[in-house]
């Protein structure tokens, strides 16, 4: 107990929080560009169009369908047979946007198809372009139904982020078993790992929470939250 | 009620709308006059929302001509159907906004922002204009002191009344009723009813779907009746109600009143 109280946590936990920080980095990059692929995903599915919708759904599926661990390996090792060598890193983040990316088209498709339509008749209704009323009037609204959801996705990223370490990214989880071969403290390492994950995904509930509840207007906090959480179920596309 | 001799502000020629098979409206002819409040009513199903729908185009026409203040939307040369650029559509809409069944506020904007959402995004109005116009509107609807409120914080006929002000932000030539009243309690219907019927009497033209008979008759210049999807009968409030001609608007008459 002394040992690792004293010892093992003042002698290893920089080298830990120095991967944790590399979680964080690639989590946040990942997740704002999973955002930017799920939203344009969800716009040219509903676009109306012969092919886009299809080969989006395409990839949608096989997305949701692989493993996410065999969908690294496969970016990691493919992409420098096709002569794209990448850093790690940003194999990494290419891998875990393009997988949430998948899971958040779904969620974004989901949230814009229950606007009502008489939100859109209305904006054209006083002369706004189709364009304005998505802008304007259907993507806020959507946006505060996705957000719940989308927090729980990013939650998720944080843990299954240390899915690269497999392909040599240097993230927490690495720089934990990189001091285990160097100590064969396995335990104890291990538990050290665990608690910063248990702790940067508290805080990350914590602050997801906090911008759920910011972005929810006073018109749904009182009467209308049993709807709005009825919504939310309706966006909520199970994992 | 006299026909003016200045060139109606909407004129419908043979308009048709089909979805798919279903033919909904099979060739409307309809003339509203400025300052003219008309009614359109009829059995569910004949094409009354359609048609209203169809002018403003919330939906796009199959065939037929409309004309609105002396721009033509649409028309038909030989065998094609044109209508004019989305441009000129989206300009003509926002000189006839249109009043829902369920309101369709914006769930996620203020009553004044409801209301001054059109002037300023639309129109490019300067903000403090727009607010000041806003708020005299709303208080001629009675809701100066919700302005501030979200739309799920008002009742039914609250929200309406917004939705009637957000349309009169607009500066209107006319204004597209389209059942105002179906979906609110009855004892909120009275006060929608005055909203409009002063609007009627400040001569804003209007154009009503309405199931309101006994307000139809107070109020309109000129009531058609449509079925089937075309006017089957038109005329003034007391023609059509005291003395219907063809058998469907009899038998849709006694079936209101009964």
């Amino acid at each position: 107990m002394y040992d690792f109280f004293f010892v093992l946590i003042p002698r290893h936990m920089p080298f830990l929080l120095e991967g944790a920080l590399v979680t964080l980095e690639i989590s946040l990059l990942s997740m704002v560009f999973a955002v930017l692929i799920g939203l344009a995903c969800a716009l040219g599915r509903l676009s109306g169009g012969r092919v886009l919708p299809r080969v989006i759904a395409v990839y949608v599926e096989i997305w949701r369908d692989v493993p996410l661990i065999v969908q690294l390996m496969v970016i990691f090792f493919t992409l420098p047979q096709a002569g794209i060598s990448l850093p790690a890193f940003w194999a990494g983040v290419l891998g875990l946007s393009l997988n949430v990316g998948a899971y958040l088209s779904e969620v974004f498709r989901a949230a814009i198809t229950s606007i009502d339509s008489g939100q859109r008749d209305a904006g054209l209704s006083i002369g706004m372009s189709r364009l304005t009323v998505f802008i304007r009037v259907i993507l806020p609204q959507a946006l505060r139904i996705a957000v719940p959801t989308i927090g729980g996705y990013f939650i998720s990223l944080l843990k299954d982020s240390s899915l690269v370490s497999f392909i040599s990214v240097s993230d927490l989880l690495r720089h934990g078993t990189i001091l285990i071969s160097n100590t064969y403290r396995s335990m104890e390492i291990y538990f050290m790992v665990a608690i910063i994950y248990f702790v940067m995904s508290s805080v990350a509930s914590i602050a997801v929470r906090m911008v759920e509840q910011h972005l929810t207007p006073t018109y749904l906090r009182a009467g209308a939250a049993k709807a709005e959480s009825r919504r939310a179920e309706a966006a909520r596309v199970p994992a | 009620m006299s026909a003016p001799a200045a060139r109606p502000l909407v004129e419908i020629r043979g308009l048709r709308k089909s979805y798919g098979q279903t033919e909904v409206l099979a060739g409307v002819e309809l003339m509203v006059a400025k300052g003219e409040v008309t009614f359109l009513i009829g059995p569910s199903g004949g094409g009354k929302s359609t048609l209203l729908r169809c002018i403003n185009f919330l939906e796009t026409p199959s065939g037929g001509e409309i004309i609105f203040d002396g721009e033509r939307l649409c028309h038909e040369d030989g065998n094609l159907f044109h209508h004019a650029p989305e441009r000129v559509l989206r300009e003509a809409r926002a000189r006839m906004p249109m009043v829902f069944q369920h309101f369709n506020l914006f769930a996620h904007r203020t009553v004044l922002q409801n209301v001054t959402e059109g002037p300023l995004v639309v129109q490019k109005r300067p903000r403090a204009e727009v607010e000041a116009e806003a708020l005299a509107i709303l208080a001629r609807v009675g809701l100066a002191d919700r302005a501030s409120f979200y739309p799920a914080q008002l009742s039914g006929g609250q929200k309406q009344r917004v939705a009637i002000a957000r349309a009169l932000a607009m500066r209107p030539s006319l204004i597209l009723f389209d059942e105002p009243t179906s979906a609110l309690d009855p004892e909120l219907v009275a006060g929608v009813l005055d909203t409009i019927r002063a609007l009627a009497e400040e001569g804003m033209t209007l154009v009503v779907v309405s199931h309101e008979m006994k307000f139809a008759r107070h109020l309109a210049d000129k009531v058609h009746f449509v079925a089937g999807g075309h006017i089957e009968e038109s005329g003034t409030p007391d023609r059509i109600f005291d003395a219907p001609e063809s058998e469907r608007l009899k038998s849709f008459i006694s079936s209101i009143l009964a």
